[in-house]
């Protein structure tokens, strides 16, 4: 066997590790592992002259293995095998000792941790001894990309890759895309209108010649890996021939039924038959299968209304002109071959009846903060203007901040967009209604942003009363002659230290951004984790916000995390930019570690076979020996641990590797 | 069913002798044998503990070892002493030095508590383990007609996460509806009555009980029904002083909701200790006796 | 003469995905625990065989913890479920070769659980200090 030359390198990381662990110590104590011919101690490992120590070390003392204790291999593990790589060294003769997330950031004790690093090393020592060369393998990628979510993260994502010229299959659940967005009545601090600047991105994702649109849709399954992704998609019936309908909307005029409106957040109507709002991209309708009579009807055998098709004969009022409707539609399902998956799925709004004391959904006049988009923009129920349930108006608005933000009992974030968005209240409330009293009740005013500040200036200036405080209690229970009649806010002004009781005619919830209800459904499907507080979970906060641990598959928007627009924008260009990256490279490197099976120890018990969760092993019917795909092959190791012949080799973390590994670790 | 029975203070010998009696009867006609807890001694009481904490524990805690010689749940009809022998639970196992010194006091008396006894209201009793339809199926005189605002008081709600919701509870006006009655709209419902302040503070609390009076009579309440000898006390002996503070006029009967039952399952005045009511009930109550 | 306290060596196989990146958490976090559990990293915690914990009890372990991802988090779709499977018959097995049923223990966590990752090596360090080394009580004290 050939002989083994290992050097080791401890790393001080500046004082990181140093501080608490005996570098010195550790790096002479390796000296005199079995088979360690170099040992070093060096400030930082990971900086271009400790990467050439190693490099050179490998050229003068022909090292044929190499062990770096410093931090994660989650963290510097690619480095180091570049590294080696360049000094013509396979970079699988390489381990990590971690020696910092692991010892001198967790322990106080000196002695203790340069015990602990030094047994960390010897782990590392003994199991590189018996690693084996591996090939990287390198695998084509398809240059179709998949972006999951059409709000505006979506859809800036998707124009990108599409204007490089890539096809993007852009799936969006509702049947119009636009998101959250296009409910916004003006954005902050520009006051620009939301659907103004974000329409025409709309179109032209409907229109461009690189963009699939699948509205109505939904991603059921996705399967593969990067660069070579596998996803089914299911496209919604809408009982509508999309190519025959105009978006002319006679249907929806002579629809009989009328139920709430999602888009309105309930505080308008559409129809069974309906264009979700009228810049609605695809222009299409789409029948709610849930309400529409006959659809109901069908399925107690009744044939009754189709009044959109055949219109109302006997008043002269014609259905459908082109013959669009169609009862008979069913889902369909997709399945489609795409490189990279963006997932820009958005966010949710906090839901403020269960806080019961601030009376959204048993007092009148309570609205969270879509209601009042709504209820302040010009195509809302109320066209724009500010009326109370009654349709008086209101002579006093107060504006709750953080609920359900910064609260132990929900959650315990903030969600960065409210003090913006209430001050974007207060404004519209002060421009239309210039005698009402507006108060805004805050616990602090987080203005962090280009211009956000200035807006805030503004908004003093416009003379809105901002009071220290979060709000106790909304209630109606009157207790002096002009509180009657009137929704009472309670409060602990904690600038000048007295409770208040503010009488107001509308209360506006500044609710939370919350995780989508189907976040978890979707994490499983993406193979994605999930952060403490429910938003998906990025590969590192600071330095790769945009991609996850699955390669291939990025998240952008407010599913990372609450943010505002052009915090999105960002992102999504950020991630529409990785993923060109990729693919104008055309191939990338997957992981080498699979499973191999030695068919001479193998016995054809096939129990492999049932436990791989990705069946990547198959059976030869000949040899009656099982074998391993390794272009499926993940890794995980699950067949390894169970073969009982000891016939499959995980590579990389082989028995004899990880055994040894043991050994070291107890000394 | 058979539970260790915690009557405290008040509903024993003290003000509130009427809810001990009625909780007693009203349990039998249930099936449910409230068994005394034998030598027990005072819960530790909310003045108490925030005069002395630890001894008020210990006191607390001793109650706890002796039900847990009788390994059943304790069920209580007092908030306070709900909320007493509860936080004793919990400050037990949030802090091990004063454990250790609540169990030297209790070494002393030849006793231990592991922390393990259960500490119910009887309110929670009825209504969890019990039921509502067995509850109905008892009674003998529906109270259709009757108008009642269903009072929780402050203590049997709190902390967040015991049986019933903090601001919107429903357990006792469905236990009201239960027996025929109409629990009214009450937005104070499970607002404070100004507790022991009403010795301290006479003013603070008088103005607390009025403001519930006033929103019971409002919403067409003729009658309050309460969990607490506390809250009781509050609003029905202290009801003439809150008319002569305020100029107002309030006549409401404030019951204990065991007597409530009590009369739709046709008990009389011997378990039920009308008599010990100062706002007579008897108007209200006249067409159901 | 002076008494020195168990210290005890406890080998933690953790899964690259969760329970790995849990344990850096808790690093970046700064936590302080414990320096009792040494960790050996797998990919999946469905790599880690029977045979694996019986070899650092032979090589000088005390306690053996295995780490993986929340069942249906899984990195590998399955593979947790499999260590779930595995770990009563190792339990079993390994009682009637004389370790306690408390030296080794099987928990989830994941990569945003980083207190969780600290408090369990804390509870499992004092745990196996509580039964003493693993070579001296051998064979004694266990019900198999």
């Amino acid at each position: 066997m050939e002989e083994r030359r290992i050097g080791v390198y401890v790393c001080h990381c500046g004082s990181n590790i140093a501080d608490t662990v005996d570098c010195a110590q550790v790096a002479e104590y390796a000296k005199d592992l079995p088979n360690v011919v170099v040992s070093r101690d060096y400030k930082y490992m990971c900086s271009e002259p400790g990467q050439n120590l190693i490099k050179d070390d490998i050229k003068q003392n022909k090292l044929n293995r190499v062990v770096v204790a410093s931090c994660s291999p989650r963290m510097h593990e690619p480095t180091f095998r570049r590294a080696l790589q360049d000094a013509g060294l396979n970079q699988y003769f390489f381990e990590m000792a971690n020696i910092r997330e692991h010892c001198s950031w967790v322990h106080t004790d000196r002695a203790a941790a340069t015990q602990k690093a030094k047994a960390l090393v010897s782990a590392a020592v003994r199991r590189v001894y018996h690693h084996e060369p591996l090939e990287a393998r390198e695998v084509p990628v398809n240059p179709n990309v998949l972006v999951m979510g059409g709000g505006v993260a979506g859809i800036q994502a998707a124009i990108e890759v599409a204007d490089s010229g890539n096809l993007v299959y852009l799936v969006e659940k509702e049947p119009s895309i636009g998101g959250h967005m296009a409910m916004f009545d003006k954005t902050f601090p520009t006051l620009d209108c939301a659907a103004c600047i974000l329409t025409p991105k709309m179109t032209i994702a409907g229109q461009h010649p690189n963009i699939k649109l699948l509205s109505y849709s939904e991603v059921e399954d996705v399967s593969g890996y990067i660069g070579n992704f596998k996803v089914r998609i299911k496209k919604k019936a809408r009982f509508i021939d999309e190519d025959k309908c105009t978006g002319c909307g006679r249907c929806q005029e002579i629809c009989p039924t009328k139920v709430a409106s999602e888009f309105e957040q309930g505080l308008g109507q559409r129809k069974a038959v309906y264009k979700p709002f009228p810049q609605a991209v695809p222009n299409k309708v789409v029948i709610d299968a849930v309400n529409c009579r006959h659809l109901k009807g069908r399925a107690q055998g009744k044939d009754i209304c189709r009044i959109c098709q055949k219109g109302i004969p006997n008043k002269s009022i014609a259905g459908c002109e082109t013959g669009a409707i169609n009862f008979d539609q069913k889902d369909e399902i997709l399945e489609v071959d795409v490189g990279n998956i963006i997932v820009a799925t958005g966010f949710q709004q906090f839901d403020p009846s269960v806080i019961y004391q601030y009376g959204y959904g048993h007092l009148p006049n309570v609205v969270t903060g879509l209601q009042f988009e709504r209820i302040s923009n010009a195509s809302g129920p109320t066209n724009g203007e500010i009326l109370l349930a009654s349709g008086k108006k209101p002579e006093a608005v107060a504006i709750l901040h953080c609920v359900g933000s910064r609260d132990a009992n929900y959650h315990k974030y903030c969600s960065r967009v409210c003090c913006m968005y209430s001050l974007k209240y207060s404004h519209l409330l002060r421009e239309k209604l210039p005698d009402a009293d507006v108060y805004q009740l805050y616990i602090d005013m987080r203005c962090a942003g280009s211009g956000y500040e200035e807006f805030y200036e503004r908004l003093q200036e416009e003379g809105v009363n901002f009071i220290r405080g979060r709000a106790g209690e909304i209630t109606d229970t009157a207790e002096s002659p002009e509180e009657k009649d009137k929704l009472i806010v309670l409060v602990e002004d904690t600038l000048v230290r007295r409770k208040r009781r503010l009488p107001v005619d509308m209360v506006i919830l500044s609710c939370a951004l919350k995780p989508r209800a189907d976040t978890e459904k979707m994490a499983r499907t993406f193979g994605l984790s999930r952060k403490a507080d429910g938003f998906f979970l990025e590969k590192h906060p600071k330095l790769d916000p945009v991609a996850t641990v699955t390669d291939g598959v990025f998240i952008v928007g407010c599913c990372q995390g609450p943010k505002d627009i052009p915090d999105t924008v960002a992102q999504a260009s950020a991630a529409a930019a990785r993923a060109l990256a990729l693919i104008s490279k055309g191939k990338v490197e997957i992981e080498a570690a699979t499973a191999t099976i030695d068919e001479e120890h193998c016995a054809g018990c096939k129990v492999c076979i049932e436990l791989c969760p990705f069946k990547a092993i198959s059976y030869d019917e000949t040899k009656k020996v099982s074998r391993v795909n390794e272009a499926v092959c993940k890794g995980c190791g699950v067949c390894v641990a169970a073969c009982p012949s000891g016939a499959i080799k995980g590579k990389h973390f082989t028995d004899e590797q990880i055994m040894s590994e043991i050994e070291g670790v107890l000394v | 069913m058979k539970a260790s029975y915690f009557p405290g203070c008040s509903s024993s010998e003290g003000g509130a002798k009427a809810y001990g009696s009625s909780s007693q009867a009203v349990s039998k006609v249930l099936d449910t044998e409230l068994v005394e807890l034998e030598d027990w001694n005072c819960c530790g009481s909310t003045p108490y503990s925030s005069f002395d904490e630890l001894t008020s524990l210990a006191l607390s805690a001793r109650n706890l070892a002796l039900a847990k010689k009788k390994g059943k749940d304790l069920v209580t009809p007092c908030s306070s002493c709900y909320v007493m022998l509860n936080r004793t639970n919990a400050y037990l196992k949030q802090y091990p030095k004063v454990k250790a010194q609540v169990d030297e006091a209790l070494a002393a008396g030849g006793l231990r508590y592991n922390g393990t006894v259960r500490v119910r209201h009887l309110l929670d009793v009825f209504v969890n383990d019990i039921g509502y339809d067995a509850i109905t199926a008892k009674v003998k005189k529906n109270l259709a007609g009757l108008k009642v605002a269903a009072y929780y008081g402050c203590q049997v709600v709190r902390p967040k996460f015991g049986f019933d919701h903090p601001e919107n509870p429903q357990s006792l006006d469905k236990l009201i509806e239960s027996l025929g009655g109409e629990a009214v709209s009450f937005p104070l419902k499970s607002r404070c009555c100004g507790g022991s302040l009403v010795i301290s503070e006479e003013n603070i609390a008088l103005d607390l009980s009025r403001k519930l009076l006033d929103s019971a009579r409002s919403n067409g309440a003729e009658c309050i029904a309460t969990v607490c000898p506390l809250c009781q006390t509050n609003l029905d002996v202290y009801q003439s002083r809150v008319n002569k503070k305020f100029n107002t006029d309030f006549k409401i009967p404030i019951l204990f909701f065991t007597q409530l039952m009590g009369i739709a399952f046709g008990l009389g005045e011997k378990e039920l200790g009308f008599k010990t009511n100062i706002v007579s009930a008897g108007k209200v109550l006249a067409k159901y006796a | 003469m002076t008494t020195t306290t168990f210290e005890p060596k406890i080998v933690g196989f953790l899964c690259n995905w969760c329970s790995y990146t849990g344990a850096d958490l808790a690093g970046i976090s700064r936590k302080k625990f414990a320096p009792n559990v040494r960790v050996v990293r797998v990919m999946c915690s469905g790599r880690v065989e029977p045979s694996f914990v019986m070899k650092a009890f032979e090589s000088g372990a005390d306690g053996v913890v295995i780490l993986g991802c929340h069942p249906g988090d899984c990195h590998y779709a399955e593979g947790n479920y499999k260590t779930l499977r595995r770990y009563p018959l190792l339990k079993k097995t390994l009682a009637q070769l004389g370790v306690e049923d408390e030296r080794v223990r099987l928990e989830w966590v994941s990569a945003s659980e980083g207190d969780r990752f600290a408090a369990i090596v804390n509870e499992m360090t004092e745990q196996v200090r509580r039964l003493g080394p693993f070579h001296q009580n051998r064979g004694k004290n266990v019900k198999a």
